[in-house]
């Protein structure tokens, strides 16, 4: 059992590799966003932002993605491991939402005026942020393992069908906001720095995801390989002796 | 040899008895019913409270009053739905019962959506009263806002009442989880209606009843195909 872990633990230890893959993708991205790219023609260097700013919306919404896959990867087979993928990738998710909506306010506050305007990709990226909160305060709040995988799984499916919502707000609504970003629709200097920090985010995500994931795995393993409790447990009536001759 | 429950024509024949079944229950605790009219009413003037006595915004926002004062009032009518066949432990007779999950679900989620309506009915008179938002666009769009908004609720209403109906924090999660599911339908709900209430001289309405549709065939969908696992779970 214990070699069985270890290697457990060694095949996953890709976990660790993608987190430096990441930061060092990141650090080149940033460093060539930063000092090397061009300012851009309107916002100057306020515009650098987008070297954070889309990459983490990208990175964002595969984790989401992946969130949902594994949710119904969980609900499909009924395996921990699923399940522990399923909530290890909703809190990535909501850390890098969380992210996401921080770096808007900063960049809007110089270029809107505000920090937070009432714009539906703002809008509609906030209510997915409380959605998955809300997948994993219900899943706290579950103590058996095996319903919280069911309703935990399902609540998170659900709550998935609100980002195509924040992707596709920018096009469905008039909006302050950019329409969709992409190596396309930026000018060619840009595009590098872009693809290294949304790789690095991606491959971080995935660090973060399996460092998570470990952790989690084991815990609900325990918890759905433990034998469950009797329905009643025996009680002892007053002056009856128990197993041992106590009273 | 017993024929497998479950299939679509079992599916159609039981969900009208499940609908009549839980309109019933309600029919009978009819008082509750009126608890919660009086309740949609106070949030009504708790709007106008909050907001001020400045008339035109008071009509600009009537139709949002009116959404939020059902949204409100709907959690406590979702949680009731599945409240107390929890209590008696119906469900889990149901659940043992040959009555498909499918037919349980659409069943409960009918008797919400049409008790939705109703108290949607019962607002919109005062609304129309204490904010002098007059209806400008014929009545019947505004019906049929009224049923697509409230079908919008009660499909994800449902399923999250019977998914936190035996936990403790259920009176905090149901809101928690529902609310921002709705987002889409609430804002299509109030959107149509505003403009059914202050005139639509660009047609706008038809894109929102679009949106409503979307969302209700969407949930209606999703919802049916995950009650099952709820329920066993």
């Amino acid at each position: 059992m214990g070699s069985e872990g270890a290697a457990a633990d060694r095949l996953l230890s890709w976990d660790r590799v993608s987190l430096v893959i990441g930061l060092l993708l990141l650090i080149v991205g940033h460093y060539q966003g930063l000092f090397v790219a061009p300012a851009e023609a309107m916002m100057g260097d306020v515009g650098r932002i987008l070297y954070v700013h889309v990459p983490t919306a990208w990175a964002c919404m595969l984790v989401y993605t992946a969130c949902f896959v594994f949710a119904g990867l969980a609900l499909w087979s009924g395996k921990g491991k699923w399940d522990a993928a399923m909530e290890a990738s909703a809190e990535v998710g909501v850390l890098y939402n969380a992210l996401l909506l921080i770096q808007g306010s900063l960049w809007a506050r110089p270029t809107w005026g505000v920090f937070w305007t009432w714009d539906p990709r703002l809008t509609t990226s906030a209510i997915v942020l409380v959605l998955f909160v809300g997948v994993l305060v219900l899943r706290r709040v579950i103590t058996e393992p095996e319903r919280r995988l069911n309703l935990g799984s399902i609540a998170a499916v659900l709550a998935y069908a609100g980002v195509p919502i924040v992707y596709f707000s920018v096009k469905w609504w008039r909006t302050l906001h950019q329409p969709f970003s992409s190596p396309a629709t930026v000018s060619d200097s840009f595009i590098t720095p872009l693809r290294l920090a949304a790789f690095g985010m991606i491959f971080l995500g995935i660090g973060l995801i399996g460092l998570r994931w470990r952790a989690l795995r084991r815990e609900v393993e325990r918890e759905l390989s433990a034998p469950a409790l009797p329905a009643a447990l025996p009680t002892l009536e007053l002056g009856q002796r128990g197993p041992g001759g106590a009273a | 040899m017993a024929r497998t429950p479950g299939g679509p024509a079992d599916v159609l024949r039981q969900i009208p008895m499940i609908l009549a079944k839980d309109l019933l229950i309600e029919w009978r605790a009819r008082s509750r019913a009126f608890a919660l009219a009086c309740f949609a009413l106070t949030l009504l003037l708790l709007f106008s409270f909050a907001v001020g006595a400045d008339a035109a915004t008071l009509r600009a926002h009537a139709g949002a009053y009116l959404w939020m004062s059902v949204l409100l009032s709907s959690t406590l009518l979702l949680a009731q739905s599945l409240q107390h066949e929890v209590e008696g432990g119906a469900l889990d007779t149901l659940t043992l019962a040959p009555v498909s999950p499918a037919a349980l679900f659409y069943g409960k989620a009918l008797a919400n959506a049409a008790q939705l309506v109703l108290l949607t009915a019962v607002a919109l008179p005062p609304v129309i009263a204490l904010f002098d938002a007059p209806v400008k666009e014929p009545l019947g769009l505004l019906v049929l806002v009224s049923v697509l908004g409230c079908a919008g609720v009660a499909a994800p209403g449902t399923l999250y009442a019977a998914l936190t109906a035996r936990l403790a924090s259920k009176q905090l999660l149901l809101p928690l989880l529902l609310f921002p599911l709705i987002v889409p339908c609430l804002l299509a709900s109030v959107k149509a209606t505003s403009l059914l209430m202050s005139g639509d001289p660009m047609g706008q309405v038809g894109s929102w009843l679009g949106l409503l549709l979307a969302f209700d065939v969407l949930y209606w969908s999703l919802c049916g195909l995950l009650f099952g696992r709820v329920i066993a779970a």
